[in-house]
């Protein structure tokens, strides 16, 4: 046994006391965070109750008239006017569109330059790419939207010719610039941990690099790219700034990448500040705020499942 | 190409002549040269870091990967130099490995024997299937593995991943086997079912064989090398350097004196 840390009195009679006290200590700050957590979640949701519950807020809005077309038949997002109107369509579709657009530019991308890091580059080319990338997520991104809405979307307008300059493809560009970096970090350490015998076996047999990248390193690392790819959809459909700025803020129920459109990240950032308390647009902003948390945690579930499948697969643990 | 050297190239598989090898500025060979005979064992013994491995890894140009390696002198596979040689696929198609650890890939079992007939495009469906059979046949497994061939092949025991990676090169139908102390990992039975194995395998093969262990090499192998500091000592037939060293420092590695 090793000697105990300190040569207090009361830590030399007992020495595991100061094993329990430091399990203790973190312990508690484990349970800090899971605590913070469901403590927002629970703010989060008491506010946004009330649209189910309170027939005051039943007046102006129902979680049923969200949903379903006003009596015009359109979907209009519209809460500060006489008639307050609030469907949730144009919201979730201008979110989908944009994080659909994000993600497939960001994940082909930060794979991409995963594989190239950990499976080609010289070590000298691989110590200057990794943090280089790993910087990019230190941009704020109010700045990367700035920069989607001055510089990326004059590029794309002019490129495809588009009549809205405000889009769905520049704000997914912006956005993906906020993507990348974390879904990169966490693919590049997972085909880094794969084992280099796996490597060498693929190798020995004739296999080029890229067989090797392709056929073993990759289906080897698949649990962890996965787990990156998630990460990086929690990080695209909750970001708000880069969206704010380069979106247009037009809710329109349209999955045309061409056009303006407004998340309901956004939609939250920009209303919330001026909105009454305890009003019936402030509840159904908590709403939007609970919906975008339950629907990123259940694409966190699934993609963790899915994930543990399939390393269950891969190392075969049922069968032992 | 003079006369004796195209007698030894008729006679040997594969040769290394004055071969000598170096990491940066160390050098891991010195000037070896040796002959290995088609459908023989060759044992290579010799304490840790006397450059067997490096010697072994040469053969089929595995240590190119390796930052600042280079060797000179020449290898012969079938008379032909391959140390400059450029195509190294076609090259480890002929020369496969077997290493420490079995390591076969986080695939199925059926998947791992038919990687290497998939990437040289040797064959694809019934007739993949008849080799992946061929191959797990080979190496005495087929019977363990035929109803399980979609499960992984890591959750097979630690011998029957080792078969599995024999069998993964049988598939692709390889001249020589080089054997990177195949069954250190493995426990004294399943040792001696893959030197089984090792002999039945020799009918058709060349097989080349690297071991730490001095009972391994004498059980197994019909000619030995003993390396020491990167030199060939000796090379001589197993039982005669084993019973009549010609060398001090052979005598007493191989009777225990240092090692």
């Amino acid at each position: 046994m090793p000697s105990p840390p300190s040569d207090h009195p009361l830590i030399r009679r007992n020495p595991r006391l100061a094993e329990k006290a430091i399990e203790a200590a973190i312990r508690l700050s484990a349970f800090f965070v899971i605590a913070a957590l469901a403590l927002i979640f629970i703010f989060i949701a008491r506010e946004a109750v009330p649209l189910l519950t309170s027939a005051e807020v039943h007046e102006e809005v129902t979680v049923s008239r969200m949903v379903a077309p006003l009596p015009n038949g359109k979907f209009s997002w519209q809460p500060v006017s006489t008639v307050p109107k609030y469907s949730l369509l144009p919201l979730l579709a201008g979110t989908l569109k944009v994080t659909l657009v994000a993600l497939l530019i960001a994940l082909p991308l930060a794979v991409g330059a995963a594989i190239f890091t950990s499976e080609f580059a010289p070590p000298g080319l691989r110590e200057v790419i990794k943090p280089v990338i790993e910087l990019l997520a230190g941009i704020p991104s109010v700045v990367i939207g700035f920069f989607a809405l001055m510089v990326v979307a004059t590029w794309v307008q002019e490129a495809f010719g588009l009549v809205y300059r405000l889009n769905a493809i520049t704000a997914g560009i912006g956005l993906s610039l906020a993507v990348i970096p974390i879904v990169y970090t966490v693919a590049e350490d997972a085909l880094s941990a794969v084992p280099q015998s796996f490597r060498d076996g693929s190798l020995a047999l004739g296999a080029n690099r890229w067989q090797t990248a392709w056929r073993v390193v990759l289906p080897a690392a698949m649990p962890g790219v996965m787990a990156a790819g998630v990460l990086g959809f929690g990080r695209a459909i909750g970001e708000t700034m880069i969206v704010l700025m380069a979106s247009g803020n037009a809710a329109i129920s349209s999955l045309d990448p061409r056009e303006s459109f407004r998340s309901i990240s956004a939609t939250i950032a920009a209303e919330l500040g001026e909105v009454v308390h305890g009003s019936a647009h402030y509840h159904v902003l908590f709403f939007l705020g609970a919906l975008l948390f339950v629907i990123t945690f259940l694409l966190n579930l699934a993609g963790h499942a899915w994930a543990a499948r399939l390393r269950t697969r891969l190392e075969g643990g049922g069968r032992r | 190409m003079n006369t004796s050297a195209a007698v030894s190239a008729r006679t040997s598989k594969l040769a290394a002549e004055r071969l000598s090898a170096y990491y940066g500025g160390f050098q891991a060979l010195r000037e070896v040269t040796m002959s290995l005979r088609e459908q023989s064992i060759t044992a290579i013994i010799g304490p840790s870091g006397c450059g067997k491995s490096t010697l072994l890894r040469s053969f089929n140009r595995m240590n190119d990967d390796v930052r600042g390696f280079c060797a000179e002198g020449r290898i012969l596979l079938d008379g032909e130099d391959i140390l400059r040689r450029r195509d190294l696929t076609s090259l480890r198609k002929r020369v496969g490995m077997v290493f420490q650890r079995p390591n076969p890939f986080p695939l199925s079992v059926y998947e791992n024997v038919a990687y290497g007939p998939r990437i040289h495009g040797l064959a694809r469906g019934s007739e993949l299937d008849a080799i992946v059979e061929r191959s797990l046949r080979a190496t005495g497994m087929w019977a363990e593995v035929r109803d399980r061939l979609g499960a992984s092949a890591l959750s097979l025991s630690g011998e029957a991943q080792q078969r599995l990676c024999i069998s993964r090169l049988l598939a692709v139908a390889p001249e020589v086997l080089l054997m990177d102390e195949p069954c250190s990992a493995l426990d004294p039975i399943a040792t001696m079912r893959i030197e089984e194995l090792m002999q039945d395998l020799k009918a058709r093969y060349t097989i080349v064989i690297v071991t730490h262990n001095m009972q391994q090499a004498t059980r197994c192998s019909d000619e030995c090398g003993f390396m020491w500091l990167g030199e060939l000592v000796e090379f001589a037939p197993t039982t005669e350097m084993f019973t009549r060293p010609k060398n001090p420092r052979t005598e007493g590695y191989v009777t225990g004196r240092f090692g």
